[in-house]
């Protein structure tokens, strides 16, 4: 973790020194993931002054094929795909981060208490073995039928069917730990439980979780671009990638541009985010983030 | 053995039984009224009320939930708001589609994605092992609507080799199935093929480095009789597992792919009930498809005993 902080750190100077060319070299995947996903960081963040008005509705452009005015075409209200493209990015960024922390914060106090208290762990684990049972997407769908469809109902629809995966892994890393001596000898020296857990176990939850947290990212940018793929997702108004894609579908054959670029930005992203995860994998302990 | 079916089959029970718990309270747990939600933002009260009564919304919760039980033992799903016909009629028109794209899709990704991990193994760092490894990481990011409108705009518009979208049904005779099948079971596949191969890779490397396998090279086995007899089946424990965990990820997919290639199946079942606000369906879709997942992880832990038979005791 600290050679992370440190690249990091370095990386925002302007002079690359010897160790971080070394580091770089040594984790050639990571800097790949990490680049592309400042670009995308960039591009959310810049999304206002990069592109135009996604909602800007010009009857006349309908349609467009991709060309030096409209970069990416236009869909079948004459709204500029590339506009609409870039201002996607902050919708995926945002969804991806706040399920990833959102699932690995619950999933780490749920994890820790099961891992813990052996009473608890009998009844909750039955409950994550069910919602396990539940397919992901479908889950997500139950849960934004039954409610208003926003942004934020969005993202607890798609952490939730996350949270049992992080449980598992917590409570595995927690029982691994429990059974080691230096746990004994701090209840032995009178250690109270929720010192215990803060001091002694969670530190060595934040690898496999760190890695676990980048897995949990993609997948919930890929369920809500199927979920709004499926209008079932973020609300129409709102220029997500599976919006854009979605209201392509009927257009697919006279206008593949639609559905092509928001595709591409959204493999490309999930793809980054899978690299920094494999090679945080391989950097950290590869054992503890195998077991899964 | 028996024993140990047994208490695997044992272990399903508590399982179905969560699954029927959590979707029931699902309903009473969201904040808001549910039957205004369902109904719609158009809705006057009297078909608020409607909804209400249709569900039962409106009886003490004890007694809807043990008419929910009731029904569920009897096989009964529950009925549609807006069809009115009972949710396993309705999957029984829908199943043939979604069972028929599902067994394609595995079939396709195992027959190609186990190859394609032992080859990469046998040459691990090899320009063969590359291109594996770098197809399983594309797969694993690549979306499966993406893949799928790409194969349409390429062996479909392009090409003009294999239908655009549709299904045809096994009654109008197999060849047209498979043509319309095809494309949806690659692009479904993808992902799981990715999944599967990694791991084949992975859990053949592991193998091969077994003292065993040196013992088998210095006997003079023959090389593909080391990598299949030896080496394969020993590692198969790990592979038959991921491809029971990619198992959830194809019912998520078959939602998606089924919508990219207009097929008649339960995942358009599961999107027209979206479109409605039609929550008995799936609510009745939750608990087949988990019943489903539950049941193959049932085979695939029974399947460990035929790999490995340590694990019969």
């Amino acid at each position: 973790m600290v050679s992370t902080a440190d690249a990091l750190a370095a990386a925002t100077t302007a002079q690359p020194t010897p160790e971080l060319w070394a580091w770089t070299k040594r984790h050639k995947t990571i800097v790949a993931g990490l680049l592309i996903l400042f670009a995308l960081a960039a591009i959310a963040i810049g999304a206002p002054w990069l592109a135009g008005d996604p909602l800007q509705f010009e009857p006349t452009n309908r349609l467009k094929t991709p060309s030096g005015t409209f970069w990416f075409g236009t869909d079948q209200f004459g709204r500029d795909v590339y506009s609409r493209v870039i201002h996607g990015t902050r919708i995926s960024l945002v969804v991806g981060l706040c399920v990833a922390a959102l699932a690995t914060a619950t999933g780490l106090a749920i994890g820790v208490v099961c891992g813990y208290y052996k009473r608890a762990d009998a009844i909750i684990m039955r409950v994550m073995d069910g919602m396990m049972a539940i397919p992901a997407i479908l889950l997500a769908i139950a849960l934004i039928t039954l409610m208003k469809a926003s942004l934020f109902i969005v993202i607890v629809a798609i952490t939730v069917p996350e949270i049992p995966r992080v449980v598992r892994l917590v409570r595995s890393v927690v029982l691994a730990v429990r059974a080691r001596p230096f746990i004994d000898a701090a209840i032995a020296s009178g250690t109270r439980n929720g010192r215990i857990m803060v001091r002694h176990i969670l530190p060595n939850t934040v690898a496999p979780l760190v890695v676990q947290a980048t897995y949990v990212c993609a997948s919930a940018i890929l369920t809500e671009a199927g979920l709004s793929f499926l209008g079932a997702g973020t609300p129409p108004e709102i220029p997500s990638w599976g919006n854009v894609i979605s209201l392509g579908r009927t257009f697919f054959q006279i206008a593949p541009w639609i559905i092509f670029f928001p595709g591409i930005f959204l493999a490309v992203t999930v793809l980054a985010i899978n690299l920094v995860g494999d090679g945080l994998r391989d950097m950290l302990d590869p054992r503890i983030a195998r077991r899964m | 053995m028996a024993a140990y079916i047994l208490r695997r089959l044992a272990a399903t029970i508590p399982v179905m039984i969560v699954v029927a718990l959590f979707v029931f309270f699902l309903l009473h747990l969201t904040p808001g009224d549910p039957a205004a939600v369902i109904a719609g933002d158009e809705a006057s009260p009297a078909e608020i009320e409607g909804v209400r009564k249709k569900l039962g919304l409106d009886r003490p919760i004890w007694e809807q939930f043990g008419l929910y039980v009731w029904n569920l033992m009897h096989g009964d799903l529950g009925t549609s708001i807006f069809s009115n016909l009972p949710v396993l009629t309705l999957v029984k028109q829908r199943l043939e589609p979604s069972l028929v794209l599902a067994i394609a899709t595995i079939t396709v990704a195992v027959a190609l994605a186990i190859p394609m991990g032992v080859i990469a193994a046998s040459r691990a760092r090899s320009a063969v092992d590359r291109v594996v490894m770098g197809f399983s990481v594309l797969g694993f990011a690549v979306p499966v609507f993406l893949v799928g409108y790409l194969l349409i705009y390429v062996f479909a518009i392009k090409l003009r080799w294999l239908p655009v979208q549709g299904y045809q049904p096994l009654s109008g005779g197999i060849g047209g199935t498979l043509r319309s099948i095809a494309l949806p079971a690659i692009a479904l596949g993808m992902t799981y093929m990715a999944l599967i191969a990694r791991i084949t890779r992975a859990s053949m490397l592991e193998v091969l480095s077994e003292d065993y396998i040196r013992t088998a090279r210095a006997k003079g086995v023959a090389r593909s009789s080391i990598l299949l007899r030896h080496a394969l089946k020993n590692a198969a424990v790990p592979i038959v597992t991921v491809i029971g965990i990619g198992f959830a990820l194809l019912i998520s997919g078959v939602v998606i792919t089924e919508t990219v290639f207009n097929i008649p199946g339960l995942g358009r079942l599961t999107v027209d009930a979206i479109l409605k606000r039609d929550y008995p369906i799936i609510q009745g879709l939750i608990i087949l498809f988990a019943g489903v997942k539950v049941l193959v992880n049932l085979l695939i832990d029974i399947s460990y005993t035929f790999f490995d038979p340590r694990i019969r005791q």
